[in-house]
């Protein structure tokens, strides 16, 4: 118990990370990067729905794994329903090379990207291309581009709004006549190459106090007003929860991010035509707004909705407060958990039970359980999404979690089977009990510390994403979460006395 | 054709007949074909040294340990491995130690398979009362897990679960093998009276001689896997079959002796 507490509390340090803060690739497994939720049986439901209805072949838009790309994906993928074509979204494959790929080999037709990244990272260029030279350059590969969308989610400096007011604060350049003002700014930022120093060489500004700080923890340091200035993407759904403003970049520093939608050429016209109709409608503060909403709900669809029903409130309150968005999040966690651990136990035993009788059988599942068990979760997840059924989506999600639960229960059940002396299976056979008897009233009862034990082995490395989750999921308050996920430890652990009590035999606990 | 042995009336008219029954393990012959009659309400005695077969004997009724070879008859029936989970209903066992469930209480260990078998509850009251008193076990001991018994309440509870379905065979192996010579001297006395207001046929393994003579009113001396001489303790005294059945009987008094 000591130790679960403990443990949680340094994950809980250490894993504090911005959510919306890269555009790359990150691969780590997170709660927006899951589907919106449904129940399992919808889940199951959903699927053979799908695999039954095998129409004309859908037009396949990719995303990556952020928040943005999501809510873009999810845009054009309805635009184009409306338009009555069929669509599939394959949400949050991976970063830009993965998507790249994927649309050059036809994987996918479409997928939303940024002018800076293809410039950079696909035409790996440090010169700043205009529309049409990108266009020309993407030709080649048989890819097309649309204009710019509207909104350019680039690096920004952000203030409070009031404040910015206060002091006509408008641009990176009114920072030059304001030397007090505190900088915060992410080390990262601090860094890069095209950060901190040159930023400030352009605009010469003259601010001393410039600290270093989570990306986080600056959202609330700025909030409270131990510092004034910070960087940020242009349309992280922060500025408009902390009713902060972006700073505009007059002398052009940062390079342009304007998102655009690529394409494969060979799409007939029809498909790219809508593609084309999104073009210069979605402005910073509106993507803003959509990506607040996507955060606070996960339900991209409902964010992306907000697009075309032009700002229809969603159904959850707008200022839902960090204890609610804790329990809530808290209890969906504990629902993915609840359900994989589940499964866990239903698969786990009966295995366990069948590897306790030994022989080849025996080998093969303990071996099977033990190699899942030595599998990253990373590459377990690589795995997982890209079969047909899993994908991006909670159904990973859950058979992740059920694979890593399967092998204590399964070695503890076998184990507590095998340790039934001889003289008491000999005992059961001579009452005359048939073998299914034997084992539900002798050998189970007496092997339930140790099935048991191992099921709750498996809470705990279950309930580790959700513990070090609840911290992650708040930005802010590192401290808010580690409470209520000390308080779930200690749930959990009293859950578990229960059940020990309910249900391992009191003449095994004497 | 019937063996002399078979076709004596003492074979025919016994509870459970064993012919040609032979089990190997690996290369070691654990019992050489034997052929062995159980008479109704009679306590017959395996005795002999240690690996003698004695307990594997036992075990072959029971069909722990599956013979090589032979049949056994259970009432002029053979046991088979369709009919056995039914027979072994009619069959109580007794073990060393150890064969009491630690997770049920005494009471649960006794009616476990009544329950399985879904008697009524009033007969099982009565039926437990009644074994309390047969066997000498306080009533009030049934609430307690075997863990919170000492070894003579485990092995009269064992009893009890033996007989709680009034078994036309009672198995015993070693039954108080682990018990210290005060208890393990009550419990004798008290076992031959239950056998004898019971009619029980039992069959009980062990290797003391004295226990042996004292329960048995046949004896049954094994060595290296096959009987050697059956008979009343006085018979095995006074005929002694071949050298060995001497040497047992007296290495044994030796011991008593000194």
């Amino acid at each position: 118990m000591k130790s679960f507490f403990a443990r949680n509390l340094l994950v809980g340090r250490d894993s504090v990370e911005p959510s919306n803060f890269c555009r790359g690739s990150r691969w780590l497994p997170r709660d927006d990067s899951v589907a919106p939720y449904r129940s399992f049986a919808l889940a199951i439901l959903f699927f053979f729905v799908s695999a039954l209805s095998v129409n004309a072949q859908p037009v396949t838009i990719g995303s990556k794994k952020f928040t943005e790309s999501y809510v873009l994906g999810e845009i054009a993928s309805r635009a184009l329903n409306e338009a009555g074509i069929a669509t599939e979204h394959r949400q949050g494959m991976g970063g830009t090379i993965i998507l790249w790929e994927a649309l050059r080999g036809a994987q996918i037709d479409a997928y939303p990207e940024y002018t800076g990244t293809i410039a950079q990272q696909i035409l790996k260029t440090d010169r700043r291309l205009s529309i049409q030279e990108i266009r020309d350059l993407l030709a080649k590969f048989s890819i097309g581009i649309t204009e710019p969308l509207g909104f350019n989610n680039t690096y920004a400096l952000v203030m409070r709004r009031e404040e910015s007011q206060r002091l006509a604060l408008r641009t990176i350049s009114d920072l030059q006549k304001h030397q007090e003002l505190k900088f915060g700014l992410t080390h990262e930022f601090l860094d890069r190459q095209d950060g901190w120093q040159p930023l400030r060489e352009r605009y010469q500004l003259p601010q001393q106090n410039v600290i270093g700080i989570d990306h986080a923890l600056g959202y609330a340091a700025l909030a409270k007003g131990s510092i004034d200035v910070k960087d940020a993407y242009s349309t992280d759904a922060k500025i408009g929860e902390n009713n902060l403003v972006v700073l505009e970049d007059d002398r052009q520093f940062f390079p342009r991010y304007d998102a655009v939608f690529l394409f494969r050429l060979a799409l007939p016209t029809s498909i790219v035509a809508v593609l084309h109709k999104l073009e210069g409608t979605l402005d910073e503060a509106r993507m803003i707004r959509l990506n607040a909403e996507a955060e606070r709900t996960k339900n991209y669809t409902r964010a992306a909705s907000l697009y075309f029903d032009g700002g229809v409130t969603s159904t959850i309150p707008a200022g839902e407060n960090f204890s609610r968005k804790l329990a809530r999040w808290t209890l969906r966690h504990l629902q993915l958990a609840g359900i994989s651990l589940l499964l866990s136990v239903i698969v786990g035993v009966p295995l366990g039970i069948l590897a306790s009788r030994g022989g080849a059988i025996g080998h093969a599942i303990l071996g099977f359980a033990s190699v899942v068990q030595t599998i990253p979760s990373l590459a377990l997840l690589a795995l997982l999404v890209p079969l047909p059924f899993f994908g991006i989506s909670v159904r990973t999600a859950i058979a992740a979690l059920f694979l890593y639960g399967l092998l204590p229960i399964v070695r503890n059940t076998a184990s507590g089977l095998q340790d039934i002396a001889q003289p008491i299976r000999d005992s059961a056979i001579a009452l005359g009990l048939e073998p299914l008897a034997q084992l539900r009233k002798i050998y189970l009862p007496m092997a339930s510390r140790s099935i048991l034990s191992g099921i709750k082995t498996s809470a705990v490395i279950l309930g580790e994403p959700i513990l070090s989750g609840l911290n992650l999921n708040d930005h802010a308050t590192i401290l808010q979460g580690a409470i209520p996920a000390a308080l779930l430890a200690l749930l959990v652990q009293t859950v578990f006395d229960l059940l020990d009590r309910a249900l391992i035999p009191k003449g095994l606990r004497l | 054709m019937l063996s002399e042995v078979e076709a004596s009336p003492d074979f025919m008219d016994s509870l459970v007949q064993l012919a040609s029954i032979q089990k190997n393990f690996g290369d070691a012959k654990a019992l050489q074909p034997t052929n062995l009659a159980i008479e109704r309400g009679k306590t017959t005695v395996l005795i002999g040294p240690s690996g003698c077969g004695k307990s594997t004997l036992l075990r072959i009724i029971i069909r722990l340990i599956e013979p090589d070879a032979g049949t056994v008859d259970f009432n002029g029936a053979p046991i088979t491995p369709n009919n056995i989970d039914r027979l072994r209903r009619r069959i109580g066992y007794v073990i060393q130690e150890g064969g009491l469930f630690p997770h049920l209480t005494a009471r649960a260990n006794v009616l476990l398979m009544a329950r399985h078998l879904g008697k009524a509850a009033p007969e099982m009251r009565e039926r437990l009362s009644e074994l309390c008193e047969l066997t000498r076990l306080s009533e009030n001991l049934l609430a307690r897990y075997p863990v919170e018994l000492s070894g003579g309440q485990r092995q009269r509870v064992s009893l009890m679960r033996a007989l709680m379905l009034s078994p036309e065979l009672l198995l015993l192996d070693e039954p108080l093998g682990a018990l210290d010579p005060l208890v393990r001297a009550s419990l004798q006395k008290d076992l031959k009276e239950i056998f004898a207001r019971l009619q029980q046929t039992a069959l009980l393994v062990t290797h003391d001689l004295a226990e042996a003579a004292y329960l048995g009113h046949k004896i049954v001396l094994m060595n290296g896997g096959r009987i050697v001489q059956q008979g009343s303790i006085v018979d095995l005294r006074e005929k002694p079959a071949d050298a060995f059945v001497s040497e047992f009987l007296n290495a044994q008094r030796r011991l008593a002796l000194a």
